[in-house]
Parts: structure tokens; sequence; C-alpha cells
């Protein structure tokens, strides 16, 4: 549509574009920020940043150098929102599929509203909930786990401390996980077109054989994109990982051990007391987080978008 | 999200078969109640699981009667509500502590005295996480005060003005969106902290307003997005410049949408701890100045007080938590409420 712009409208327009730009050049100027920090940090200390396992703090003289690097945090977040998303994406499909097809009405409606809510439930919350009263069952199944399960190598443990560990922080940024990917895939499941479930049933198939062979596949890539958005959250979660987790640097695959940790939760432990190189390889492993979540997020978002909208009606 | 007429469902059972269901499972319970007081199994999952084997045996026996096709129903539907028990227990369970356990450190003096002259271990009817409440809104307020005016120019400029830069701004939003917590706190902390020497409620608020402007932004977008186009040239066809049409046409009709936006934003961010960590730190007392120095939050109380890990200490984050959630509930059905408005 043209339209002739009077001088009152271009100041309106400048108006309308000064804010826009603030607010790009706000968060541009983050993302730049955070650029300009972790090319510094590669550019002294290259790959070594993302696979070794030093985090040491050079002396202000200079005897000791620093030596930044967080391989072990990153495969940390990697044990830790992998384990979460194996408990999170299955439950969450058996949940949506409950929601949406076997759930009497009124027990629905208020599921429905409640898992709402609880998509809004902040992380500290469930922080606060895995200490105090999760844990107690993380330990008794990890300590099960280990008793008969512990001749594989990613159940051994050394000690028979099984509190803290990526097993139970994992279970727990699973239930954090859970309601946002369950109210997606209930939304995408709704989604299923009415007529192609009829017919299953009319040509005599059970409630089964209709989630197995339309729904499903209909909500596949919904599915997906769900999981990713969980995942993007899993993966940036510092506070309940942080209360829940002993942070350690070293390189461990034994998911019982009561040691771990993750980049976000990283940054929030040694922040305080760092030294102005050390703030700098922070923001870098904040950028190297940045990065990781922002393609989840995208892949994600792409997905959810494409399988909402151009669902077959 | 309007309530709707209910479509008929016909995989729905009928009454009775569902009460009788609901019976057995009633009396599946019991026995394995029974069954958990008696062996080694223990507590609620001991129980479940206990449960989740009789309902298999049974099943399985009364599988024998019936068809191939119509015995992997009836496994479907026990693995599937059995995956839901476990899908829905742990913020059931969320919902049920923080009241019970929040509960009872809920008395008047929560919400009117600070902690300035009481330890975390002392009673519960002394101290109280009135300047944390204080604090956190303070810092909330500023943050809105900042992005919400951004935010809605955002959204206008990429509805309303269509300028060069729409693509830019859209895709930067929706990128920044998904700027973990800590890296926002951690970016204040390097630049705003640094420079004025201070932890301070500004620092907090504009840490928070970084995670708020994206939720904000999109949220004005898509709002903006549903104003038909018909409405702008009525605006124009009465003679109306753009400035004009905008304000007097557009913008009043997605008054509550635009404040729904605000709400989302506020709910987003008021339980954020990590960024808070790294810009407002915590205070005993009331700080009413935002830029003087540490200033108390709520959920930095929360945080603080399962940190020191006293019985009464916890008593009180458990108690931070409810008054959390119940602002955080309220944001939402208060954004809910007015979204409904709109569609009327």
């Amino acid at each position: 549509m043209h339209v002739v712009h009077s001088r009152g409208d271009k100041v309106f327009r400048g108006i309308v574009s000064a804010g826009a730009l603030t607010s790009l050049i706000l968060l541009g100027l983050i993302g730049a920020f955070l650029l300009a920090r972790g090319i510094e940090v590669f550019n002294t200390s290259g790959f070594k940043f993302l696979t070794g396992s030093n985090w040491v703090a050079g002396s202000e003289d200079g005897v000791i150098p620093n030596d930044f690097s967080i391989g072990p945090m990153i495969v940390g977040t990697a044990i830790v929102s992998l384990i979460a998303m194996l408990f999170a994406v299955p439950m969450s499909m058996a949940g949506a599929l409950y929601l949406e097809f076997y759930a009497p009405q009124n027990v629905r409606r208020v599921l429905v509203a409640l898992l709402d809510l609880a998509a809004a439930i902040p992380s500290l919350i469930f922080g606060l909930w895995g200490v105090q009263v999760f844990t107690s069952f993380g330990e008794r199944w990890a300590y099960f786990l280990s008793d008969r399960l512990g001749w594989f190598p990613l159940f051994s443990t050394i000690s028979d401390n099984f509190g803290r560990s990526p097993f139970v922080a994992g279970c727990v940024l699973a239930s954090l996980v859970v309601p946002i990917t369950t109210s997606v895939a209930r939304e995408v499941y709704s989604r299923t077109p009415r007529e192609l479930v009829d017919t299953c049933f009319a040509l005599g198939g059970t409630k089964w054989g209709a989630i197995r062979t339309v729904v499903i596949p209909f909500g596949k890539s919904g599915v997906v994109g769900g999981a990713m958005l969980g995942l993007g959250r899993a993966l940036g979660e510092t506070i309940a990982v942080y209360l829940l987790l002993n942070i350690n640097f070293r390189y461990t695959f034994k998911i019982l051990e009561s040691e771990g940790g993750n980049v976000a939760s990283l940054i929030a432990t040694k922040f305080g007391e760092a030294t102005p190189d050390e703030i700098k390889a922070l923001v870098a492993a904040g950028f190297v987080l940045f990065i990781l979540t922002l393609t989840v997020n995208m892949v994600a978002s792409a997905i959810v978008t494409r399988s909402t909208k151009g669902a077959p009606a | 999200m309007s309530m709707q007429a209910t479509p008929s469902r016909p995989w729905e059972k009928e009454k009775i078969v569902r009460r009788n269901s609901g019976l057995t499972l009633l009396l599946g319970a019991l026995i394995a109640y029974v069954i958990v007081l008696f062996t080694g199994f223990a507590g609620p999952d001991g129980w479940a699981v206990v449960l989740f084997a009789l309902a298999a045996t049974f099943t399985f026996f009364r599988n024998r009667r019936l068809s191939v096709k119509e015995r992997k129903d009836s496994r479907a539907r026990l693995l599937i509500a059995a995956a839901s028990v476990i899908a829905f227990a742990p913020w059931i369970s969320i919902f049920i502590s923080v009241l019970f356990k929040g509960v009872k450190g809920l008395r008047p003096n929560f919400v009117v005295s600070d902690m300035r002259t009481t330890t975390p271990d002392d009673f519960l009817n002394m101290g109280g996480a009135a300047h944390a409440i204080v604090g956190s809104l303070l810092m909330v307020l500023i943050a809105t005060v900042i992005t919400l005016p951004l935010g809605i120019l955002s959204g206008l400029y990429i509805t309303e003005v269509r300028g060069r830069f729409s693509g830019v701004v859209r895709v930067v939003i929706q990128s920044m969106s998904g700027v973990p917590s800590i890296v926002a706190g951690l970016f204040i902390y390097t630049t705003f902290v640094d420079a004025t020497g201070t932890f301070s409620a500004l620092a907090g608020a504009l840490a928070l307003g970084i995670l708020m402007l994206p939720t904000v932004a999109r949220t004005s977008e898509e709002v903006l997005k549903l104003v038909p186009d018909d409405l702008r040239s009525a605006g124009y066809a009465l003679g109306a410049r753009q400035w004009r049409s905008t304000l007097i046409v557009v913008l009043p009709t997605v008054r509550s949408g635009l404040i729904t936006a605000g709400l989302l934003g506020v709910a987003r961010v008021i339980g954020e701890t990590a960024p808070l960590l790294a810009t407002a730190l915590s205070n005993t007392s009331f700080v009413f100045n935002p830029v003087s120095g540490p200033i108390g939050s709520l959920p930095m109380y929360i945080f603080g007080m399962l940190q020191i890990g006293t019985e009464n200490s916890i008593n009180r984050a458990w108690t931070g938590a409810l008054i959390l959630l119940i602002v955080v509930f309220g944001l939402f059905s208060l954004a809910r409420y007015v979204a409904g408005k709109d569609k009327r």
C-alpha cells in the first residue's frame, strides 16, 4: 500500500525507527561483544579452549600462565542435556497422547490448564524441588542402577555417594523440559485431521492403531521441534544445575558419580572472584553456549513453524 | 483461547466402562499398597512400580481372550498411562510441595519485614522477605519501563513502518531470545557493573531487560500483525496520516494485546536468578535507591536461604517460592484474561 507521508508522518516514522534500531543495536551489541571476546580467546588458545580440561587463572606477574579451557563442561552440558532429553521426549509424547486421546474430559481440562502453568515455573523452583524433594528419590534409583548395572562403565561408581550426580541433575532437567515439550506435542497432536482418525476407526482400527498410523506420523516434526525447544532450555540452564551438581574440572562419563558440570553453571561459579583474563574466558564460554542454544533454537522454531503452518488441513 | 463447544469424541468410553476401570485401578492401588507394606519396596516410587507390575499382569491375563490387534491396543494404553504418570508426577509434586512447605512460613511478618535483624535460622515469626519482594518489583519495574516502549516500537517498525531493516530487526530479536540468562548477567557484569563499580538494582534491571525485550517485541509484533489492513485503510480513507491512523486506530485496537506482551515479559523474567547473581546480588534490608548498591530480590532470597541450608532457612526458601509462584501464575492468568478480552 502506497501512502504519501506528511511531515508528521516523517517524525512518527523517525521515532519508531529510532526505537527499533535502539533495540537492534542493544541486542546486536551483546552479540558483537560476545563474539569479540570469543575471537580473542580463540586467537590465544585456539581450539584447545574447547577440548582442554584445565581452568587455571594465571598469577598477575605471569609466573603461572593462564590456562582456560572448557572441555569437561561441554561434555557435562551434553551428558546432562542428553539424560534430560532421553527421559523427557518419550514421557512428553505419552503425556500428550494421554491428554489428547485417553484422558476423560474433566481430567483433561484440569491437567491442560496446570500444564500451561507448569511451563512457566521458574527454574529456580525446579532447583529447590530437586534439592529438597527429588534428590532422595534420585539417590535411591541411582543406587539401584549402580547395584544392578554397575558392570556397565556408564553406571559404575567409585564412591558411595549418589546425590549431586549428572543422573539426578538430568532427571530434574527432564522434569523442567517436560511441560514445554508436552504442551507443544499436545498442540500438534490436537491438529491431527479428524477425518483421518475417524477413518481409522471406521476401518475397524483400534485407538492405538489410529495413533500409530496417523497421529504420531502427523505430529512427528512438531514433536521434534518441541523437543529442540526443550533442549535449548536444558542446554542454557544455570541455576538448577548449579544447585544440583558438584562442578568438577575433569572429563567424566560416570553419570552416577557426584561430579560434573555444565557451561552455564561454570560461569555462575567462577565469575565472582575471577581475574580480568578469566572474565574474558568466561565470556568466551558464554559465547560458545550462546551459539549452541542459538543453533538449537533456530532449528526448533523453523521446524515448529513448518509443522504448524504447512499442515494439510 | 476462548471457550469452544467441545466436539464429540467417538473414541471416548462410556461412563459405566470408565467407572468399572476406575474401581479396578483403585483396587489395584490398594493391593499395591499392602504389598509395599510387607516387602522391600518403599515410598511412592516403589508403590508405583508395584502398581505397574500388577496392572501389567492383569492386562496380560485379560488379554488372552482378545485378538492380536486388541492386545496391542491395551498394551499401548497401559504404557501410555504409565509414562504420562511419570511425565506429570514431577510438576504436580512441585505444585504440592511448594504449597504445603511454603504455607508453613506464610505469616504476616513474611510480607512486611526484612532480614536486617533476623538470622535465617530464627523462628519463622521473625523476619521476612518484604525487602526481596520490593527489590524484585523495583527491578522489574525499571526493566519494564525500558523494554516495553522499545519492544512496542520494534513491533511497530516491522508492521507499520516496514522499514529497510525489518528483516534484520526480526532475526536479531528472534535470536536474542535464546541468550542464556547467565550470559545476559555476565554481559552487564563486565560492562555496567565494572563501569559503575558496584552491584545495583539498575544493573539487575538491565540484565532482566535483555531477557525481556525479545519476548515483548515478538509478542507486540504478533499482536500488531493481527490488525486487519482494512482498519488501516479506513483510517487513511478518513483523511488520517499514518501517524494518526497508527495512534488512534491501530494501537487502541491492540491495547490489551500490548498489555499482554508486557505481562508475559514480566512473567518471563521475575523468577530469573542467574542474571541477578551477577548484577544485583542480594541484601538483607530494604533498598529503594536503584544505583546505591546490592539489592535483594525474591529469587536471590530463595537461592540464598536454600544455600544456608538450616531447617528454618529452608522453610523460608519454600515460602519465598510460594510467593514467587503465586506472582508468576497471577501474571499469566492476568495476561490470559486481558488477551481474552480482545477477542470479543
